[in-house]
């Protein structure tokens, strides 16, 4: 039952507005970047950009999805009304006035520090403590899941959780814990700076706590994903889960390998030895078993709609799918994406490859086609599953939708691979320009001229998006029968205890976390002699 | 065979598969850790080993950075050491000179802000964090120009911050130096 459906609306709408504006900047900085486009006359302009497009696509984005889809799974679930709906909105308020507070120094050109802060660069300090406002907003969602389904518990005593709500309680006790790295980072070291009560601060440690939030936040993106992935694609499509305890094991290793492996980020920073760098190293290969867990209990819960509909055969399963579906068109896309962004990734969590593209190129092109396409795409295969429940009117256009995703996926592709690719010929990230007439760099330009196209399909998709959500804004209202979630072919009449709860699992990533941070944080801390004199920019001395 | 024994057999067979690509899975996740472990002893390309600090406040008063310092210089165990620093918007020296077939180690660390650099062609890639020296070591095996932009934003003037390294023939680099005590591109 959706009783809060205006709640959940707001949040995937101000989610959405945003990212469409966060978009058009990222095609822009690609035009501007490429042999399309002559040297702007001041850099500062392109920078301030790419601070605007990573905050917004990293921090309120993905957040907002999560809290409105997470309200969303714990009323059609749990099938009570959300407990705490006020806090809620107060959340979604503190979500709002953070991002609103952030993005005016950074639109005036006072804080064009990036979204990973760097510091000793220091901005005004209205950014940081509009970052810090969202991300309380956002753990407000946190505590209200928690409390809602604690609530559930109590009236349904030894029932197995409804795995979609398994899942999000355990995205969101991942974002609470991971984002407090990022949070020591501002509320200890840089708003002190930014204030002007400090006038130093060590970079080093700076570079390991937000490597604490770097990495599992990204987990945190993938969660949505994955509970559409796992609840929402085998319902669509006519098929069922194919095991409800794999994939709460999948959702409880995501909890557990998350957290202890932020540091492959520093593998080329001076400030972290080998040991702990090597820890990381191994413990990020672990995170991949969850995906892999994914993958193969994914593709047999696909099989699974394939033979009920009439499959036949080794492979004749796949071609009975409903391709003309958009959520099966969607986790398609999604699959491929997250197949070539996963292949990259273990290159880039490896020990050794990890120096041939850190910080190049390649990088930016790993998180784009992994966020922006594998994770992203399935927020609009959620929007457009959701939507008809929230607004109570029926999907106005399913070509439109899958020429919608057609694009994403496309561009995406266009976008990301010739970035790869000028990584590897070692293309650094985050340059306003580059001097394509130089003998070095000219075998470059081509590549790069066809990543800014891939940005303007990128576009295109967004329009789309926009049009198929607006389109059935003026449709007839209907009746809908309950949203509802895909179920498993065996569902579980009882599940151990350990994954029908958190608390073994909140203590291993808690655990993990202090013994591989712990002691590197520690001796960071301690040291005296390596804070350094903040650098400010936006014209303050 | 009634249809529950079918629906019990099937889930057997479901639970069986599961478990097989279970094993796999955490096969692969050793294999991946264990080649890393192997490759690392084995192997010369590794991140930095240890930690070692330096105040960029002082950096042009005292210590191994000094301007006079800075470029490559010859060890009395016939390797070669680089210095350089990066501060907003340049490399000092802009032009670094090495020789060929040579062990050559790279220390370096920055006046101001994160940097990086990059040696485009090959595996020297390192962040430059102020407080902290970098260190790596490498061995060219052929002549040639290589740009060595820095990778890391570090202010507006990034996309300007673009140095060279040059690599000439081993004997020209010893000529070279028996006549200086620090060499770059421009002596």
């Amino acid at each position: 039952m959706l009783t809060s459906k205006r709640l959940i609306l707001a949040h995937f709408w101000l989610a959405f507005a945003l990212f469409g504006l966060a978009l058009l900047l990222g095609a822009w900085q690609m035009l501007i970047r490429s042999p399309l486009h002559a040297w702007i006359s001041d850099p500062e302009w392109y920078y301030r950009s790419v601070t605007a497009h990573g905050t917004v696509m990293a921090y309120v984005f993905p957040t907002l999805v999560a809290m409105g889809f997470g309200y969303a799974i714990s009323e059609t679930t749990l099938e009570q009304p959300l407990i705490g709906r006020r806090w809620a909105w107060a959340g979604f308020a503190l979500v709002l006035v953070g991002a609103v507070m952030a993005m005016i120094p950074v639109s005036l050109g006072l804080a064009s520090v990036l979204y990973t802060f760097y510091p000793p660069l220091i901005g005004n300090p209205f950014y940081y403590i509009g970052v810090v406002l969202a991300v309380i907003g956002s753990w407000i969602w946190v505590a209200l899941m928690s409390i809602n389904l604690r609530a559930w518990k109590r009236a349904n005593p030894g029932k197995p959780v409804p795995l979609p709500m398994f899942a999000n309680v355990a995205g969101s006790y991942l974002w609470a814990w991971t984002a407090i790295g990022a949070a020591l980072e501002l509320l200890f070291q840089i708003i002190p700076v930014a204030l002007g009560l400090k006038s130093t601060i060590d970079a080093g440690l700076a570079r390991v706590l937000f490597s604490w939030t770097l990495h599992a936040i990204v987990y945190f993106w993938l969660f949505p994903t994955y509970i559409a992935y796992y609840t929402i694609v085998p319902r669509a499509i006519g098929g069922k889960i194919y095991s409800d305890a794999m994939a709460r094991i999948a959702f409880v290793l995501f909890l557990v390998v998350a957290m202890p492996i932020g540091m492959h980020h520093t593998f080329a920073d001076p400030q972290v030895g080998a040991g702990f760098k090597f820890i990381h190293s191994a413990f990020t290969a672990l995170v991949a078993l969850p995906t892999f867990l994914t993958v193969f209990t994914i593709c047999a819960s696909v099989e699974i709609a394939g033979r009920l509909r009439g499959g036949r055969g080794f492979f004749g399963w796949i071609a009975a799918l409903p391709w003309r579906n958009p959520i099966m068109l969607a986790a398609a896309f999604s699959f491929v994406m997250l197949g070539f962004g996963g292949a990259g990734g273990l290159i880039n969590m490896s020990y050794q490859l990890d120096t041939t593209i850190h910080n190049t190129q390649w990088i930016t092109g790993h998180f784009h086609l992994i966020f922006g396409g594998a994770i992203v795409i399935m927020y609009f295969a959620i929007a457009y599953d959701l939507w008809p429940h929230l607004t109570g009117r029926p999907l106005a256009s399913l070509g439109l939708m899958r020429a919608q995703l057609w694009l994403w996926f496309i561009g995406m592709m266009v976008t990301t691979f010739p970035w790869h690719w000028v990584g590897i010929l070692g293309m650094p990230r985050r340059m306003a320009f580059f001097d394509y007439t130089s003998p070095a760099l000219a075998p470059e330009a081509i590549y790069v001229t066809l990543s800014a196209a891939g940005g303007v399909i990128l576009v295109l998709s967004g329009i789309l998006f926009f049009a198929v959500l607006l389109r059935r804004q003026t449709a007839p209202r209907v009746e809908f029968e309950a949203y509802r979630f895909a179920v498993a072919v065996h569902p579980p009449a009882a599940v151990p205890a350990a994954l029908n709860g958190y608390g073994l699992w909140l203590a291993l990533m808690i655990g993990l976390t202090v013994s591989n941070y712990g002691f590197p944080i520690a001796q960071l801390a301690l040291r005296a002699d390596t804070s350094v004199p903040a650098v400010f920019v936006g014209g303050r001395e | 065979m009634t249809s529950q024994d079918l629906h019990d057999e099937g889930e057997r067979v479901a639970a069986r598969i599961e478990r097989r690509w279970l094993i796999l899975s955490i096969a692969i996740v050793v294999a991946l850790a264990a080649i890393a472990a192997f490759a690392g002893i084995h192997q010369a390309t590794m991140p930095q080993t240890r930690v070692e600090t330096a105040d960029p406040s002082r950096l042009h008063l005292a210590g191994e950075f000094v301007e006079s310092n800075l470029g490559s210089a010859i060890e009395p165990d016939g390797s070669v050491t680089v210095r350089a620093i990066g501060q907003q918007y340049s490399f000092t020296p802009a032009c670094l000179l090495v020789p060929t077939d040579t062990l050559v180690t790279f220390r370096a660390t920055s006046a101001d802000v994160v940097h990086g650099l990059i040696v485009e062609g090959t595996n020297i890639n390192t962040m430059l964090v102020p407080g902290y020296v970098s260190a790596l070591t490498v061995r060219f095996e052929r002549p040639g120009d290589h740009l060595m932009p820095c990778q890391e934003f570090c202010g507006v003037g990034h996309e300007g911050m673009w140095a060279k390294v040059k690599v000439i023939d081993r004997a020209d680099f010893l000529a070279r130096a028996a006549e200086r005590r620090r060499l770059t591109c421009v002596d």
